[in-house]
Formats: structure tokens, C-alpha cells, sequence
């Protein structure tokens, strides 16, 4: 059955349709909007479901491939498909869209239509992103994620919403046209616009440093890897908390795959001889950006720094394995570099996701993001305090969530690199801990501070759903990731089989 | 040398636009001020006739007919096509705002005929006397046009500027023809063209011409260094006026290059390759960078519109057919969009009013959040973010130049178009994420937003669908 329906471009066009139409009715009766985006995203995930159920796990092969020609003097098709490393980020995006719509109920009152049409296009345009084989159609989709993202911080964001959601704007863009220039330059060297032609194209050392440094820039910006970070804070900090959740749970989500989609397999040698570069920006980031989000005043800002240390892992757990490879023979060690990258990054889809979520309900409630305006929370929100500190406590890692996993992984991994690069990742459980812990602690506990924080309600049945969901996802993910991993082995051997194999 | 009556069925549709101008000119003196929509009603069906017209008398292989100095093939069939349908929509744009101002005339639309004929003799001229002559008429009728307003002094000032700088280029083109006349001793492109080819470009006055030749081009293209009229004209000009000026001479410029270049002197290939590169990228870069600091949205279009063109020389300086089908697309495409941008202006103007400055913009999507939409799709188009069209013409262009060898000139031009992106963003930003200072309604009649509409849904359907007109394109080009 699930051959014969075109599953992954309802994935991606459902969604789209969907807002778009919520575009055209407008705000004139914003309920109805919303059970339409509902509904909407309900049913986009239900429809992702099947590309879970109908995966083959024990092939490495592109699975629901749907192909047409699209502008035919080009080259360019529509091509799409699946492998074991971008279906479980397809569940991923179809799934957290369903919170954000719900997490954006009440909250959002100007314009409610246009958010909810602005979340669901972004949804689409994200799958399409994950599921596109055609290097020309997987880069629309990369740059039509830039608008909707745009328009959500620039008019649902907080005062200084301008000057961040252009800064964001800019630094994507200026990533990645350099990518499209790399991949214009492959299309003449291949005379082909797939990706998966693109992995067997010979490419010479000097070429292909030059096509993994305009890819660099494009996915570095992305993730993002320090130098380049700077634009997430500000985002983070002014997007409304759909618009974070959406922006760490997934958008960052999408530099990583880049570089399993498109910097490791086609440019082997060049990730090779400049995989220092990468695990060197990692371990700034885990280490650095994990002591900068110690000093921070504002929660949102924090979680925005957490995530870039969190997203430095997922790299760190990619581009160990040409040490690894280089090292022994022991290929298993790369394999677990990449897939606990890969379920890094699922988790943390989860977790960052869910402690935006927190953040959103106190901001909804106070109207602020200091930690100092807070204080003795649990006492008047206990049950929003338990979702909260569980949380916190995954995120700083605690085994049995689903924060412990990839990191775990990760850093088994890279003892088989080189032990300093474990060391320098592992101080990420101390600091991890202490930046999460300690807000957690100033935020939660202790006496109540003022009598805002006394006149709290606590979680309504709507903000229970959302979080109680994130948390069983959570909980499953760390206490059986067998599922997950089982799904992208395949892939992940597949691919590593074709990185080990010099291009020159 | 005989005369041949099958002769003229190739040009019927110059010879139609040519009666049509006269006859509106004719017409329009019999009527008074509250008749004059016959005048515009006779210009639109008009020029909707001459698209089947043009279309029927297409074949697909080229005729030159005129003692070779004229010729009728693929792309000058597509090219004036376009030219019909940007003519109409800028008419339709322009009525309301004449009517305002007091400008609704039947010269206007005379003018704008006789400028439309310009065109089609610039995008068929196969001898360099007929792309001269073809260029003089649109250049003469453009001129009065931006004087169109006699009162306005900006106008005025505008239209003097341009005739003078105008004259000048053509000036230049002239004594470059009268060079390689000189050196070739023909003026036909098929017997110049023969004639470089034996006589190689070893020619210091060949290269002198050639030189002088690219000047004018340039002058009338709108390229950095010959830019300096652009922004002045745009802004003193009547909005409609700028709008049909930064949208349909473009095509035709476009056309102009490819005669005189391509057709005229390929085997200077070579030559004219170096100093469009040198011209695309001081285009690109200076007409991107001052865009930055424009307040004013028909100087920031008029800056816009000088980055773009050195998108279009891109294309064209490759050489190859691919490049060449690029460009069209690219120019095309760039008028619509151009045409769009103009419209919203139009639309947004009122008598006494003239929202030109970039704060005028503020909030606009509250006070029409359809036309907002369209002009973020207009924005959107000309920054070339996906899904809206102008991505796949900055594609193309980049594709082609790419396949030269000349990555590094495509990388200069995606860097500059990261600093173009920003005073696009710029316009959407003012519009979604600003309070208006006013909460007016976007009043304006049915027929103009009716096209601004599907002018704005065009961006995102041709960003959806660009395979057919793209391969109108290189199906016109390869013929």
C-alpha cells in the first residue's frame, strides 16, 4: 500500500496546501484557523507515520522515490526519497509542527491564520528539504525555509525582533549561495543534478576543498559552529516560542544532515584533510559556548547557547570517523560516531524543543525570560516544575533520557579518535549539568521570589498534552533507541563504506 | 534588390503598430477628456492583436529579409511578445495615476506606441544603421515621456539629463559603427561578421570601434560607469513612466546587446567578453551597494534595476548559447518583476501623493495584506530567493557563466547579491514588521490589482514551472 501513494510529496505539499489556504481565508475567525492547522498537522504526521512503517531498514537504497522531470534542459528533477538518515528527521519535523501548533494556541492572538499558515508552509518546505535527491530541488526548499522563518520572528518576535530576524536572514543566505555556486560547478562535472550522482563524481584535492568550504559555510551557519553562531541567540531570544522550537528542533537539524548528505560523501578527501577544522570548531563549541551559556541572564539565550554546544557534538560525533578510520580498523567506532550524532540530533529535537516549550510557558505567564525575575516557581507550578527540572535534567544529560544516548555514544567514539578529544567532549556532562542545573535551581527552587511568581496558575490541560508528549518521547528515546538506530544503520554503514574510499 | 511585397509579411507586425500609433494619434485629436478611454481602450486591443499577430506570422526557421538588414526569427518573435504583454500592463498600471495627475492623454499612448515600434525594430535589426535607427526611435519617444508632466520640474530636469546624456551614447555608438564600417566597409551584421572572420581582429580600428560600440550599449543598458542617468530618471520621471522605462527598454537592450554583439561581431568574442566582465561586475557591485543607502524606492529601484543588468551581461558574455537563453530568460523575467515593483508604487500613490519614500511602506501589510504579499513576492523575486522565479534566472545566468570556467565572476556575483538581499528584505521588513503611520485603506481599481495580482502569483507559479518559458528561451535562442 505504501508503495503505491506518493507519501513523501504529501508530506511535504499537505502542509504547504494547508497554509496557503489558511492564507486565504485569513484572521476573520481565527478558531476555526486554528482546528484547520490542527487538523493539518495531525494529519501530515499520521501520513509520516507510514514512512515509518513501511521503511526498510536493511537496505541502504532510497526508499519512496518518486521522480518526474522538472525544467528538463537543466537536468532538474523532481526527486525524492528517503534513507535511514533523513526519515527519522522527516518524523521528527511532523511531529514537533503538531506541539507548535498547539503550543501557539492561545498564545498567539495577532493574526493567528497567518502564524499557524507560517508554521505549517515552514513544515512542508522542512520535509522537503530532508526528503529532496535533487541537488536543485533540495536547495529551493533550503532557501524557501528562510521566508516563512523571516516573516515568524519579524512579526510574532520581541522588541528587537528587526535587527534579529534579519541578521538571520543575511547569515543563511550569505551561507549558502556559495553552496549553490559549488553545486552549479558539480552539475558540469557530472552532467547530472542528483545528489547521489554527485557521491560518485571524481573530484580532484584541490576541487574538492573548495566545494567542502562553500559547503562549510553553508551548513556551519546552519548548525551553527562557532565562529558563525551569533545569529541563534538573537533569533532565539526574539522569535515567539513556536518559532524557537521550531528553529532548534529542527532548522539546526538540517546543517547537520547537510554535512551526511552532501559534505562527507562527495567530498571525502577535502572532509578528510581539513576534519581538524570541523572537530576543532566542535570542541570550541562544546567547551566555549558551554561556559558562555553559563554567565547568561536571559533562559531563552541560555537554551540558545546549550544548543550550539549540544549541535557541536552532533559534528564532533561526524568527523571523528576519518580519525577513527585512519586510526584502526575498527570500523565500528566511526559508525557510532555518526549515528550518535544522528541520535543527538533526534534528542535534542525533543529536549530543546521541550525546554523552549518551558520557557514559553512562564514567558506567557510573567512576560519575562529573566532568571532573576524568577524564583521558588515548584511552589505555586508543581506539576509544570516536574516537566521542567525532568527536562533540564535530560538536557544536561542524565542516562535513561534520550540526552544521554548520543552523548554517550558520541564520546565513546571519540576515545577511539584521540582521548583528548573525549576528554575536551566530556567536560560537556560537567558543564552541561552546571549551566541547565544551576537556572533550573534559581528558576525553580528556593524561596518565592515576588508576588508575580506567586500568582502563577499553573500548566493548563493544553500545555500538559505538549509537554507530557516530549517527555514520553524523551523517556522512550533514552531508554530504547533501538528503533531509531536500527533504522539508520543501514545508511550509516552505507555511507561510511562510501567515505572510507578515497576519490582521488 | 527587387522589391518583393512577401517582403513586408514578416514585419507586418511593425508595419501594424506603426498604423495603430498613427491612427491613435489621429483618433485621439476628435475626442474630448471624458472619451479619452477609447484612446487607451484602442492602444490595449491593439497591442493584444499584435501578439497573435506576431505569432502567426512566427515560423521556425529566421528570414533577413531588407537586404539583410532586417531579420525575423526565434527570439525576436519571443522578445516582442514580451514586449506587447509588459507594454499592456504598464498601461493598465498608468491609467488611474494619469487620470489623477491630470496626465491622461492621448499622447501618452502614442508615444508609448511609437517607443514599442522602437523596440521591435532594436530586437529584429539585423545592420547596425537599423538597430541605430531602432534605438533613436525608442530613445526619442522615451525622452518625451519623461517630460510627460510639463509642470513637474523634476521631470524636466530628468528628461534633460537623459536627452543629453542619451544624445552622447548614441553619439558613441555611432562613431563606433562608423569605425568598423570603416574597417569592415560593411554595415550589415552577416557581411561584418564574414568580414572579422578573414580579416582577423588584429585591427586597431576594429578593437576602437568595438570599444565604442560597447560604450554606447552601455549607456543605454544602464552599466556601471555609464549608470548616472538611471537614478535621476527614475526618480524624476511620472511613476508610470519610470515603470514602462525600467521594464520593457530593458528586453529590448537585452536584444540590442545580442544583435550588435553577438550577431554583429562574434568573432570578437573575446574582446567584448573582457569588457563586459569588467562592466557586469562594477555593476553588480556599485549598483547593489548604493541601493543600500537609497530612501527614496524609485532611486533604490533604479540602483536595483543597474545590479540586474550586470546579471543579464553575465549571461551574455559567456558566449554560449546556454548564456545567451539565460539572459533572455533573465531579462524578461526582470521586467515583469520590475513591472510588478512599479505597479505597487502606482497603486499606492494618490493624487497629491506619491509614495516614494521607503517609510511609506511601513505597515502596509496591515492595510492590504494581499498587496503586501505581492510586493514581498516582487522582493523576494528580484533578491532571487526561491520558490519565486528570480532564483532560477539568477541560476541560469550563474549556470552558464559557470560553464565558461568563469566561476569566479559567477562567486562576485552571488556576494553582491547577499548585499542585494538586504535592501529587498529591507522593503518587506518596513511592510510586515513596521506600524503604519496611517491606517488608509489600499484603494485602487479593479483592472490594477486584478493585474498586480496575477502579475504577483506569475512570480511564484513561473518559480514553481520554470521549464516552459525556459525552453521558449532556448528554443528563440537557438534558432
Amino acid at each position: 500500500m505504501t508503495a503505491d501513494w506518493p507519501i513523501l510529496s504529501l508530506t511535504t505539499w499537505l502542509p504547504i496546501i494547508g497554509g496557503a489556504l489558511l492564507l486565504a481565508i485569513g484572521d476573520k475567525a481565527p478558531n476555526a484557523s486554528r482546528w484547520m492547522a490542527l487538523a493539518t498537522a495531525i494529519l501530515t504526521f499520521v501520513i509520516s507515520i507510514a514512512l515509518y512503517c513501511g521503511f526498510d531498514p536493511t537496505t541502504a537504497q532510497m526508499q519512496f522515490v518518486e521522480r518526474a522531470p522538472w525544467i528538463p534542459v537543466f537536468n532538474v528533477e523532481y526527486y525524492l526519497g528517503v534513507d535511514g538518515i533523513s526519515m527519522p528527521l522527516i518524523i521528527l519535523t511532523t511531529f514537533i509542527t503538531v506541539f507548535v501548533v498547539i503550543a501557539g494556541w492561545e498564545v498567539i492572538q495577532y493574526k493567528p491564520g497567518m502564524y499557524m499558515a507560517a508554521f505549517l508552509i515552514m513544515e512542508g518546505v522542512m520535509v522537503g528539504v530532508f526528503s529532496a535527491l535533487d541537488a536543485m530541488l533540495f536547495y529551493v526548499f533550503w532557501e524557501a525555509m528562510l521566508i516563512p522563518m523571516f516573516l515568524i520572528i519579524g512579526i510574532w518576535g520581541g522588541p528587537n525582533r528587526v535587527y534579529a530576524t534579519i541578521k538571520f536572514f543575511l547569515y543563511t543566505f550569505f551561507g549558502s549561495v556559495f553552496m549553490l555556486v559549488a553545486l552549479i560547478y558539480m552539475y558540469f562535472q557530472s552532467g547530472s543534478m542528483e545528489i547521489l550522482a554527485f557521491h560518485d563524481l571524481k573530484l580532484g584535492l584541490t576541487e574538492q576543498i573548495f566545494i567542502f568550504i562553500a559547503f562549510l559555510l553553508a551548513f556551519a551557519v546552519k548548525v551553527p559552529m562557532w565562529p558563525v553562531h551569533t545569529w541563534l541567540p538573537d533569533a532565539h531570544v526574539e522569535a515567539p516560542t513556536g518559532g524557537s522550537v521550531i528553529l532548534a528542533a529542527i532548522m539546526l537539524k538540517i546543517g547537520g544532515y547537510g554535512f551526511l548528505r552532501f559534505s562527507m560523501p562527495i567530498t571525502p578527501d577535502a572532509s578528510q584533510h581539513l576534519d581538524w577544522l570541523v572537530i576543532s570548531m566542535s570542541l570550541i563549541a562544546v567547551v566555549y559556548i558551554g561556559f558562555v551559556a553559563l554567565v547568561q541572564q536571559d533562559m531563552k539565550k541560555l537554551i540558545a547557547y546549550s544548543s550550539i554546544a549540544h549541535m557541536g557534538f552532533v559534528t564532533l560525533g561526524f568527523f571523528i570517523v576519518f580519525r577513527i578510520a585512519a586510526n584502526s580498523d575498527a570500523s565500528g567506532g566511526a559508525i557510532l560516531g555518526i549515528e550518535g550524532g544522528m541520535v543527538q540530533m533526534v534528542s535534542h529535537g525533543f529536549i530543546s524543543a521541550a525546554m523552549f516549550l518551558c520557557v514559553g510557558v512562564l514567558y506567557d505567564r510573567m512576560h519575562s525570560r529573566q532568571i532573576a525575575d524568577y524564583g521558588g516557581v515548584i511552589h505555586t507550578m508543581p506539576v509544570f516544575g516536574a516537566f521542567m527540572v525532568f527536562f533540564a535534567m535530560s538536557n544536561a544529560g542524565l542516562p535513561g533520557t534520550s540526552g544521554f544516548v548520543g552523548e554517550f555514544m558520541v564520546i565513546l567514539a571519540s576515545f577511539r579518535a584521540n582521548f583528548w578529544f573525549a576528554f575536551l567532549g566530556a567536560t560537556t556532562l560537567i558543564v552541561g549539568a552546571a549551566y541547565t542545573l544551576w537556572m533550573v535551581k534559581r528558576v525553580m527552587f528556593g524561596n518565592i521570589a515576588n508576588d508575580n511568581v506567586r500568582n502563577l496558575q499553573d500548566i493548563n490541560r493544553r500545555e500538559f498534552i505538549v509537554l507530557g508528549s516530549l517527555a514520553i518521547a524523551v523517556l522512550v528515546l533514552g531508554l530504547w533507541p533501538a528503533p531509531l538506530i536500527e533504522v539508520m544503520d543501514a545508511s550509516v554503514v552505507n555511507l561510511f563504506e562510501h567515505i572510507k574510499v578515497s576519490k582521488l | 534588390m527587387q522589391f518583393d511585397a512577401s517582403n513586408l509579411i514578416p514585419v507586418a507586425p511593425e508595419l501594424f503598430i506603426l498604423s495603430l500609433a498613427c491612427l491613435v494619434l489621429v483618433i485621439d485629436l476628435f475626442l474630448d477628456d471624458g472619451q479619452r478611454i477609447f484612446t487607451y481602450a484602442l492602444t490595449q486591443l491593439g497591442l493584444f492583436f499584435a501578439i497573435f499577430l506576431t505569432l502567426s506570422v512566427g515560423q521556425t526557421e529566421a528570414q533577413v529579409i531588407f537586404d539583410g538588414s532586417y531579420i525575423r526569427d526565434g527570439m525576436s518573435d519571443v522578445l516582442k511578445v514580451s514586449i506587447y504583454i509588459v507594454t499592456m500592463g504598464a498601461f493598465v498600471y498608468a491609467k488611474e495615476y494619469l487620470r489623477e495627475h491630470n496626465l491622461f492623454k492621448g499622447e501618452y499612448y502614442v508615444l508609448g506606441l511609437f517607443a514599442v515600434l522602437g523596440m521591435m525594430v532594436m530586437v529584429s535589426a539585423q545592420s547596425f544603421l537599423t538597430a541605430y535607427l531602432g534605438l533613436e526611435l525608442l530613445s526619442l519617444s522615451l525622452y518625451a515621456l519623461v517630460a510627460f508632466d510639463r509642470d513637474s520640474k523634476t521631470g524636466s530636469e530628468a528628461a534633460m539629463k537623459y536627452f543629453v546624456l542619451g544624445a552622447i551614447a548614441s553619439g558613441m555608438l555611432l562613431y563606433g559603427i562608423s569605425m568598423i564600417y570603416g574597417a569592415t566597409g560593411a554595415l550589415d551584421f552577416t557581411t561584418v561578421t564574414s568580414a572579422l572572420a578573414t580579416t582577423g581582429v588584429g585591427d586597431i580600428v576594429l578593437v576602437f570601434g568595438l570599444v565604442f560600440v560597447v560604450i554606447g550599449l552601455a549607456f543605454k543598458l544602464g552599466a556601471v560607469p555609464f549608470h548616472m542617468w538611471m537614478p535621476d530618471v527614475y526618480h524624476g520621471a511620472p511613476t508610470p513612466v519610470a515603470q514602462f522605462l525600467g521594464s520593457a527598454p530593458k528586453i529590448a537592450a537585452f536584444a540590442l546587446a545580442m544583435r550588435l554583439l553577438v550577431d554583429g561581431m562574434m568573432p570578437l568574442h573575446e574582446h567584448w567578453q573582457q569588457m563586459l566582465i569588467i562592466l557586469a561586475i562594477l555593476s553588480m557591485v556599485l549598483g547593489n551597494v548604493i541601493a543600500v543607502a537609497q530612501t527614496n524606492i524609485k532611486r533604490m529601484l533604479a540602483y536595483s534595476t543597474i545590479s540586474h543588468v550586470g546579471f543579464i551581461m553575465m549571461g551574455i558574455l559567456a558566449g554560449t548559447a546556454e548564456g545567451y537563453s539565460a539572459s533572455m530568460f533573465y531579462a524578461i523575467i526582470y521586467a515583469f518583476t520590475s513591472l510588478g515593483a512599479f505597479g505597487i508604487i502606482i497603486l499606492l500613490s494618490r493624487k497629491g501623493f506619491e509614495a516614494e519614500n521607503l517609510d511609506d511602506y511601513k505597515g502596509l501589510h496591515e492595510r492590504s495584506p494581499w498587496f503586501a504579499a505581492m510586493m514581498m513576492l516582487f522582493m523576494f523575486s528580484m533578491a532571487g530567493v526561491p520558490p519565486t522565479v528570480g532564483f532560477w534566472a539568477k541560476l541560469f545566468v550563474l549556470d552558464a557563466v559557470v560553464s565558461v570556467e568563469l566561476t569566479w565572476v559567477a562567486l562576485v556575483g552571488v556576494f553582491f547579491s547577499i548585499i542585494g538581499a538586504f535592501y529587498y528584505i529591507r522593503i518587506i521588513k518596513l511592510m510586515y514588521f513596521d506600524k503604519a503611520d496611517n491606517a488608509l485603506p489600499v484603494v485602487g481599481n479593479m483592472d490594477t490589482r486584478l493585474t498586480l495580482s496575477v502579475n504577483g502569483i506569475l512570480m511564484l507559479a513561473l518559480g514553481f514551472f520554470p521549464a516552459t518559458l525556459l525552453t521558449i528561451c532556448v528554443r528563440a535562442i537557438g534558432s
